[in-house]
């Protein structure tokens, strides 16, 4: 009984794997048309990731930015020069700065009447009311974001010291524009996505078309709906995981192609910054998003046409 | 087998094809369908393979009234009637043996008993030594014979045709009918359509006229001749 069942299982299972090749058959026998199809989901689907990476690019970039940046030590009004060369002096011998460099009150006001346009308003003072200021370049080791807050805070607790600012103006503005970027390569990925399910409902509708005779002779001698769409739905199934497959090999290629030029941009810039490409993964998700898309593609289409294709004798 | 029960059909926007026709079909007659072109004798046929839906009445086939069988169910009812058309609907790139297995691959039948059964039905029509070939190359009688085999082979009760002799000469037509009075002895019920008076007359069945949609005579096995239109 129980071996009966196994059998009637694997012969299934059988029929199952045999269609599916059956399907990838189907389609080297008209190789033209099927590149066509899955060159088309292939570039379709290699849009959105390539965008992706060009957003992880640039997040890791700007992570690399931070920790770079510069920071400035406001110290309290009334403060010396004298007692602000001692801090900077002490600042410099702590692990994580590379550099402390002292900008004077009266350096800062002589800027500030250069670059303002408000020196003769700044005449009418009676004394500077700027403090002196420690600019503060961490060590461009690879420091993760806790620490330079660690860092800031630190700062913050030392005697004399009033405000503690990064100047993180720009890189806020880099990372608004990184998130609209991101935003906008999931709203890519769905029209991109709709497009592919056009893509391979249009094939499978084509198909459909070119068999109906076929197709009616089947229902006729008593095929189910589901019985017919079976191979239609292999036939995407296979659409879908070619066109993954390139869109992966499209997005390491660009990659590579772009790997050369982009440290030796880095290099330009003493950075030794390396072009991510896709993670196992994120190629894992390709495969598996085209496969899906085909697969569903082709059951909307099959679905659809299979219904109103009666037939006649 | 087959009641139908004052069955009309109109198709959308024409003339009624069939118009409340009442008859019986037992189970294991064999029965010709005449009458002239456009009298209804597809129309009947295709109710009874649930390809229409009558307009009014009541269609009886194997104890099932088919208004009861829903689209879902359509392929399951299929299955257990074997059919056989004028053009016979064979699948031009597939070999003898392929078209054959169609309805047995279909109910998922397996592979050894399919072919087992599929030799059976093309031995049975006298095609055994070219299971292997195309459709294509075989002449127009062995393409309606190689139709009947798949009308045949999976073993149904009840073998509807729609002239299935509609292209061929005399003789070819003698040996089709012939094949299926086989068929007829061994318990299978026949309703087939034809137009060729001659040849029903020979055989000496059971003869249904349809005239324009409505039963016109109904003679039992060598009965009369049918009046001209
Ligand atoms: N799908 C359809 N739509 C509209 N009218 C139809 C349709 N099929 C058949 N008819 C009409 O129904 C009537 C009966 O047609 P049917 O095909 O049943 O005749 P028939 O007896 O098989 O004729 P023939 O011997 O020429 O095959 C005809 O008047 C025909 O025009
Ligand atoms: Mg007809």
């Amino acid at each position: 009984m129980q071996s009966r069942l196994a059998s009637r299982f694997f012969g299934y299972l059988l029929r199952h794997l045999q269609n599916l090749l059956g399907a990838l058959g189907g389609l080297w026998r008209q190789p033209l048309a099927s590149l066509m199809t899955v060159s088309v989901i292939g570039i379709a689907l290699s849009m959105p990731a390539g965008l992706h990476l060009m957003v992880e690019n640039g997040r890791a970039l700007s992570g690399g930015w931070e920790s770079t940046l510069e920071w400035s030590v406001y110290l309290q009004p009334g403060v010396s020069e004298s007692r602000a060369e001692a801090l900077a002096e002490e600042l410099r011998r702590r692990p994580g700065i590379d550099q402390v460099t002292v900008i004077t009150a009266d350096q800062a006001l002589d800027e500030f009447r250069a670059g303002s346009g408000f020196s003769e308003a700044l005449e009418l003072l009676a004394n500077n009311p700027l403090p002196n200021v420690l600019v503060i370049q961490p060590s461009a080791s690879d420091e993760s974001a806790g620490q330079t807050t660690r860092l800031a805070d630190e700062l913050e607790r030392l005697g004399d010291v009033d405000l503690v600012q990064l100047d993180t103006a720009w890189v806020q503005r880099f990372h608004a524009i990184l998130d609209t970027a991101r935003r906008a390569v999931t709203l890519a990925s769905i029209v991109l996505a709709l497009g592919v399910l056009l893509i391979v409902g249009n094939t499978i509708r084509l198909d459909i078309l070119n068999r109906r005779q076929e197709i009616e002779v089947a229902k006729l001698v008593g095929a189910s709906d589901a019985f017919i769409r079976r191979p239609f739905l292999y036939h995407g199934l296979w659409y879908g995981i070619g066109g993954g497959i390139l869109a992966v090999a499209l997005v390491q290629l660009i990659g590579f192609l772009l790997k050369e030029p982009v440290s030796r941009v880095a290099g330009l810039y003493g950075s030794d910054y390396r072009l991510l490409s896709l993670a196992p993964g994120e190629a894992g998700l390709l495969l598996l998003a085209g496969a899906v898309l085909g697969w569903l593609g082709s059951w909307i289409a099959a679905s659809r046409h299979l219904r109103d294709m009666d037939p006649e004798f | 087998m087959i009641r139908l029960e004052r069955v009309s059909k109109r198709y959308p926007g024409g003339s009624e094809a069939l118009s409340e026709l009442t008859l019986t079909i037992e189970k294991g007659e064999m029965v010709f369908l005449t009458g002239h072109s456009g009298a209804g004798k597809s129309t009947l046929l295709k109710l009874l393979a649930l390809i229409e839906r009558p307009t009014r009445g009541q269609v009886i086939v194997n104890g099932q009234n088919t208004a009861k069988v829903s689209r879902r169910k359509i392929p399951a009812y299929r299955q257990r009637i074997g059919m056989a058309f004028q053009d016979h609907k064979l699948l031009l790139d597939r070999t003898v043996f392929d078209n054959v297995a169609l309805p047995l691959v279909i109910a998922g039948m397996g592979r050894r008993e399919t072919a087992r059964r599929v030799r059976a039905a093309i031995d049975q029509v006298g095609l055994l030594s070219k299971e292997k070939l195309l459709p294509m190359t075989l002449s127009t009688g062995e393409q309606q014979r190689v139709g009947i085999a798949r009308a045949v082979v999976s073993k149904p009760d009840l073998l509807i045709a729609d002239e299935p002799t509609g292209n061929l000469d005399p003789e070819l037509s003698l040996e089709i009918m012939n094949l299926f009075s086989r068929f007829n002895e061994v318990g299978v019920t026949l309703l087939i359509a034809s137009h060729d008076i001659e040849l029903i007359r020979h055989l000496g069945r059971r003869r249904i006229s349809l005239h324009e949609g409505r039963l016109q005579d109904d003679s039992e096995a060598g009965g009369e001749i049918c009046r001209a239109d």
